[in-house]
């Protein structure tokens, strides 16, 4: 009998880059063309996996999103808030199959903007955006059919600022509502991975969608004051950080724009006793890993039963030593690169507070590349509620431990949070299940599962997580008046 | 035997085992990326786990002695090639591979316990099990009671094993689950951990009589009842997934998941075996499309 070697590694398979079609510089879209900033100003938009510069992204100021309002709102009054409901819907379809057919460009390109696995990309991010498109174009010629017994308006131009995370997917979040309810569009993506959405402006541009009903232009957060701040955008759309949301807040407050925000989160993953404690292990990784754990809804603080705490950790230790953590191009790669410098110190300045408030650290052994921004995968044990990696946001990939005794405790303990965007609860007990999804103060809750998404699924936040539903029918609803 | 003598009661509780989170994991070993050197290693590996099988009611001696043959030159044309880890056979036909395999290093496993249904009395499995060893089996391939085990008597089906292993004494026993008949995958988990606790050796999906055989799905739920045992005991316990397993690529699956959730020191055939017929001319035309790069028409793999 042939005795096999033990040793056996997977082949590094790197995906390929030379089908994507990636500009030196990129201008602001406006009115269906691209315009240059009047600033002159660029940035180097660069791949955090290793540091390259990938392209200039236009700079936008005050006098470009000016441009790019008057653009949103020409189009909203003369075409497309007057088109019929059925016209706008072949438009979304057509943006929805374009995407599909760039499917592999847009993947790759989210992978080198953001630093995400290429199988995240590829297998959820681009599809869901896709998905957005086609679920909403469905609902544009029916919206009477949706909201019943109303007389059904859109609002008018609406001004979208979003994160850096799912940049395409929270394009396309924001984008698809918009236009099926018939409003127009004034889009800023986040300044590190803007590449995305300006693929998607080209894909736009390739649809013949009318000029000026969708605009994306890039900049910083001036840029996005500037938006926040115009006096003809009816409706602001943020996703980002509970800090810039309050800012915007304040900034609408005594005008007559609608707001929608959804913020940041520190969501409880609830794991019982009587759990099916391999699937849940899964779950965990999957909640706080997920794309580096930059995830306003990712589970960063796990809740355990103490009577299988011991058990739950061991197996999370042992199961995140099979974590692939490198190249984002690699299709064998778990956990790809940090979004960018900031980021990765910001990251690393909590993991020094959980250090010093005496929490027990405990890290993968596995080696990262030199360049790039990478981050092991961390958990902490032996933390209270009231130490501070369990209460901030840390939007990385590490996650806090704590048990509890009893169900009420739990419930408690996660509720006692400023935030309330999501939670997961694990338990093979349908009634213990509904009794804490219930009691849990989040916008979204996830049983025997964690981090899905779906477009006709609502998703948004309570407390400091934001106000205002994306998604499903809620999702519509906050583009109409 | 002198080693102390298993009991029932200290089979520990079974977890629950939630079947849409199975499926996710699942799925997650199926993107490994598995090509060039590492592909050719892979099959390697394949070849060298396989338990060459037959076992048909019209098995007779010379289809036996040429698969027994087949087992040790599985394609002559290719140097470097491992045999299979075993041939698979009814107990009226051991003595027949015994004679065709002579000194071998290729094992002869047998079904024994009125395989493939269990249905007869105990002692008449008994007397099977006794009787294959005797022709010279090396392995036995048991069959658990899964009338018995599905009406609740789970004590009845450790018993049952816990006494075939006294009488394979050192031969190893794999222990079919028949997890198609089981249906769900807590009740998989269940049998495992019984199976385990009574003595089992291997752990073995199927009898490939009954479909839906070896999925991904089931493998994964015995193989995290095997890693459950060795972080109790420290024992390792080997796994056989057997029937509708007959593609390279499925099979290279089952190894990721072996290496990510037992670890490498399973990677070998002592711990970790496929049972199947039709496996290992699709792993040989995978080889030669490595080795020459060029796929050769099904012709060019001899079938026994």
């Amino acid at each position: 009998m042939t005795e096999s070697t033990n040793n056996w590694e997977y082949a590094p398979s790197l995906e390929g880059t030379s089908h994507i079609q990636l500009k030196k510089r990129y201008e602001l879209f406006i009115d269906g063309k691209w315009v240059k900033p009047s600033s002159n100003k660029y940035v180097d938009s660069i791949n955090p996996a290793n540091e390259e510069k990938l392209a200039e992204i236009a700079w936008a100021s005050e006098s470009d999103v000016d441009l790019a309002v008057k653009a949103a709102r020409k189009a909203y009054v003369e075409v497309w808030s007057v088109m019929k409901p059925s016209e706008r819907a072949k438009y979304i379809f057509r943006i929805a199959r374009l995407m599909q057919e760039h499917a592999r460009e847009l993947a790759v390109i989210e992978t080198l903007d953001g630093g995400k696995p290429i199988r995240e990309s590829r297998d959820i991010d681009v599809p869901l955006a896709c998905n957005h498109f086609f679920y909403y174009a469905g609902w544009a010629d029916k919206l009477q059919d949706a909201f019943p017994h109303r007389n059904i308006q859109s609002i008018g131009v609406a001004g979208q600022i979003i994160p850096w995370n799912f940049p395409l997917l929270m394009a396309a979040w924001k984008i698809a509502p918009a236009l099926a309810a018939g409003n127009t569009v004034v889009l800023k993506p986040a300044e590190s991975t803007s590449l995305t959405a300006l693929k998607l402006a080209e894909i736009i541009e390739a649809s013949g969608l009318p000029a000026g009903v969708v605009n994306i232009i890039t900049g910083y957060g001036d840029t996005g004051a500037a938006i926040v701040n115009h006096p003809d955008i009816d409706k602001i759309a943020f996703t980002g950080s509970t800090a810039v949301g309050k800012m915007i807040q304040k900034a609408v407050a005594g005008t007559r724009k609608k707001v929608s925000l959804e913020l940041g989160g520190k969501s409880a993953n609830i794991v019982l006793e009587d759990a099916p404690i391999d699937q849940a292990v899964e779950g965990i990784v999957n909640g706080i890993f997920f794309n580096q754990g930059h995830v306003c809804c990712a589970g960063s603080r796990l809740y355990v039963q103490e009577s299988i705490a011991d058990e739950v950790v061991r197996k999370l230790k042992l199961r995140m030593q099979s974590l692939y953590v490198g190249n984002p191009l690699d299709k064998n790669t778990d956990i790809g690169a940090i979004n960018s410098k900031e980021q990765l110190e910001t990251i690393e300045k909590y993991v020094k507070i959980g250090i010093n408030e005496g929490a027990e650290m405990f890290q993968v052994a596995c080696e990262i590349p030199d360049k790039g921004f990478y981050f092991r995968p961390t958990i902490f044990t032996n933390v209270a509620q009231s130490s501070v990696i369990a209460q901030e946001e840390i939007f990385g990939p590490v996650l806090t431990v704590q048990t509890f005794r009893t169900i009420d405790e739990v419930i408690q303990k996660a509720n006692n949070s400023p935030y309330g965007l999501a939670a997961g609860v694990w338990s093979d007990k349908g009634s213990r299940i509904f009794n804490l999804t219930s009691k849990l103060r989040a916008g979204v809750i996830w049983a025997n599962t964690y981090n899905k998404f779906d477009p006709a699924s609502p998703f948004g936040g309570y407390k400091e997580s934001g106000f205002g539903r994306e998604g499903g029918l809620h999702g519509l609803e906050a583009y109409l008046k | 035997m002198t080693a102390q003598k298993n009991q029932f009661s200290e089979v520990p509780l079974s977890p629950t085992i939630d079947k849409v989170g199975v499926e996710e994991r699942v799925s997650r070993f199926q993107t490994r990326s598995i090509k060039g050197p590492s592909k050719l290693q892979g099959l390697s590996m394949v070849l060298s786990m396989i338990d060459l099988t037959t076992l048909e009611g019209k098995d007779t001696p010379n289809k036996v002695r040429q698969m027994c043959y087949k087992a040790q030159h599985l394609h002559d044309f290719q140097e470097g090639l491992p045999t299979v880890a075993a041939v698979c056979v009814y107990p009226s036909m051991v003595s027949v591979a015994r004679e065709a395999l002579k000194d071998s290093p290729i094992k002869i496993a047998s079904v024994s316990t009125a395989f493939p249904s269990g249905q007869a009395p105990f002692e008449v499995k008994k007397i099977d099990t006794q009787f294959a060893i005797d022709a010279g089996a090396d392995e036995i391939d048991m069959v658990i009671s899964r009338g018995k085990f599905l009406a609740g008597e789970h004590e009845f089906v450790f018993d049952e094993i816990a006494a075939i292993k006294e009488i394979c004494g050192t031969k190893r026993l794999k222990v079919i689950l028949e997890t198609g008949e089981l249906a769900t995958l807590d009740q998989v988990r269940r049998a495992s951990d019984i199976a385990i606790h009574a003595g089992a050796d291997f752990i073995k999906t199927s009898t490939g009589k009954i479909q839906p055989a070896a999925t991904m799905q089931v493998t994964y739920t015995m193989l995290m009842a095997i890693r459950d045992h060795f972080d109790r005991t420290g024992k390792m316990v080997g796994m056989k997934p057997a029937g509708g397993i007959s593609t390279s690529k499925l099979a290279l699956h089952n190894l990721v998941m072996v290496k990510e959730i037992l670890g490498e020191a399973w990677l070998s055939n002592e711990w970790f075996r496929f049972g199947a017929s039709s496996l290992a001319n699709d792993v040989l035309m995978q080889y030669m499309k490595q080795m020459t790069g060029k796929y050769q028409s099904a012709d060019y793999f001899m079938i026994d």
